[in-house]
């Protein structure tokens, strides 16, 4: 993943999902989405740069 | 019966027949009609089926057990009979009345427990702070100007000013152990799929977990001995016959290995969770240091299937009704839809391993003491937090020790420190899969030594 993106990738990456998400995004929610997008990329950074290998299986539904 | 008995008291009181189960619901409906309006804890009063109920235990047409007679309220994400299940929104709100009542309603009252109310919540159980935009927020009965914790903020607030004695919530990454920690009252989240959701409002499906608030340990496990037991409508439901505990509490923590989280778990902490932990490392002493490995992975990984499960829940809400969600709320949700798909995978895959990493620490401990929350409770309405000298956004960091927790779905029991005369902060009891009685026994123990108490709020409650 490259590093956090900036403010206009932010939002290219929101006017790029908006559409195909069927989502119409009001204006005045634009800065909220951003910051928002901007912590989750944060956290996804981080998972994202731990190698596991390809057979490391997921738990979507987790049994402890 | 003082509003100090616990349920255990209510119990034995109505058994003896020195009260009955009206005078008991009749005296909690008064409680929560004087002292509710300034707390905001109710959204919903169910008096009518109240006294209904309590006339029927009082003349022997409803079963009694082991909670005869005690009032208890629900998150309003449980389904209740004849009331839309708002969970915190306003959109679910118009919804038709439920037509029945949760699974963990229905076994409560099976034991003779008394539904009062719904309780407030944040909106969809996506914050930490207890506010709602719709209901206004559910205040801390310890500091009326500072937050009761969410997402079961008003569990916890009714709880801590004993509108009542026991409480049911959710946890998803939290939400029974941060207002636990604000309000100053015990909490328990189970193992993940130890009690049923049936009849609850989801929010991320692999990560839900629905438990009890209480004044004392003996309730909690009065409670929880109650709720449990397979239950074919929520799929994730264990099939494990229900292990009760309540009888075991008395065994006490001696011969218990305890270990204390470092690292991760302390160098984000406040003075304040800092030697909440340090008080209970004191009073369970030996107990050794263990270390969590990649616990802010684990976080963030939690975050990443929270927000993206929440935003597939939510995406016909967010298409046609984007305006009617609390904005904070609103916004979170539709970020969450935004993010690549491989990352939410990539966090699942984590998620196991992390699980066999951590698992492996019980082979050394019984039990891991961790903070439940950075802070004591902050003011209604902060927007930031102060961790670890850097100022960061309040909803996504309050969670930071409960969410590498429960993204494995290990029990917990949240107990609050006894601490005259300041803001109340809990500590986490993490125990292995299946193993709540270790943190109730360990509880218990801490309480009988005046270690970790419910303390009593300022009046008038």
């Amino acid at each position: 993943m490259s590093d956090t993106p900036d403010e206009a990738q932010l939002d290219a990456l929101i006017a790029a999902t908006a559409p195909v998400l069927g989502l119409a995004i009001d204006p005045a929610w634009q800065g909220g989405i951003r910051q928002h997008l901007a912590i989750s990329l944060t956290q996804m950074r981080l998972v994202d740069e731990f190698a596991l290998p390809d057979d490391a299986e997921p738990a979507p539904v987790f049994r402890a | 019966m003082s509003e100090r008995a616990t349920a255990g008291e209510i119990v034995a009181a109505i058994a003896a027949g020195t009260t009955t189960a009206r005078a008991v619901t009749e005296a909690a409906l008064a409680r929560i009609a004087a002292l509710d309006p300034r707390l905001g804890a109710f959204t919903d009063v169910t008096a009518a089926r109240a006294r209904a109920r309590a006339e029927a235990i009082d003349t022997g047409k409803a079963p009694r057990g082991a909670l005869t007679g005690v009032p208890f309220a629900v998150k309003n994400l449980f389904d209740i009979a004849g009331l839309p299940t708002r969970a915190g929104s306003a959109i679910n709100r118009a919804h038709p009345p439920a037509m029945a009542d949760a699974t963990l309603i229905t076994r409560m009252e099976a034991a003779g427990a008394v539904l009062v109310g719904a309780l407030n919540m944040g909106e969809y159980a996506y914050d930490f702070t207890g506010e709602n935009a719709h209901d206004g927020p559910s205040r801390n009965p310890h500091d009326l100007s500072r937050m009761s914790g969410g997402s079961s903020g008003g569990s916890g607030a009714a709880v801590a000013a004993r509108l009542v004695p026991i409480a049911l919530g959710s946890d998803t990454n939290g939400s029974i152990r941060v207002p636990s920690s604000f309000c100053g009252v015990f909490g328990l989240k189970p193992t993940y799929g130890r009690l049923s959701r049936a009849g609850s409002f989801p929010f991320v499906a692999s990560l839900d977990h629905l438990g009890p608030f209480a004044r004392s340990v003996g309730d909690l496990a009065l409670a929880y001995d109650a709720m449990q037991g397979p239950d074919d409508h929520d799929p994730a439901c264990t099939a494990r016959p229900a292990e009760p505990v309540a009888a075991l509490l008395q065994a006490g923590a001696e011969g218990l290995r305890i270990g204390i989280a470092g690292g991760y778990f302390r160098a984000n902490a406040g003075l304040d969770a800092i030697a909440a932990v340090e008080t209970v490392a004191m009073a369970l002493r030996p107990a050794r240091n263990v270390e969590l490995p990649e616990a802010a992975r684990a976080r963030a990984a939690a975050y990443i299937i929270t927000t993206t499960e929440g935003a597939a829940l939510h995406l016909d809400r967010l298409r046609e009704r984007a305006g009617d969600f609390d904005p904070d709320v609103r916004d979170r949700l539709i970020a969450g839809a935004m993010l690549p798909a491989p990352f939410a995978a990539r966090a699942q895959k984590f998620r196991r391993w992390y699980r066999a990493q951590v698992l492996r620490l019980f082979d050394t401990v019984d039990a891991i003491i961790a903070p439940a929350t950075p802070c004591v409770a902050p003011k209604l309405g902060a927007k930031t937090l102060t961790i670890d000298g850097r100022e960061v956004p309040l909803r996504p960091n309050i969670g930071i020790y409960t969410q590498p927790i429960s993204f494995i779905g290990l029990p917990v029991v949240a107990v609050p420190l006894a601490r005259p005369g300041g803001l109340p902060i809990a500590v986490q009891i993490i125990t292995p899969p299946w193993r709540e009685d270790l943190g109730l026994r360990i509880a218990h123990a801490l309480e009988s030594r005046g270690v970790v108490a419910a303390p009593t709020p300022p009046a008038p409650f």
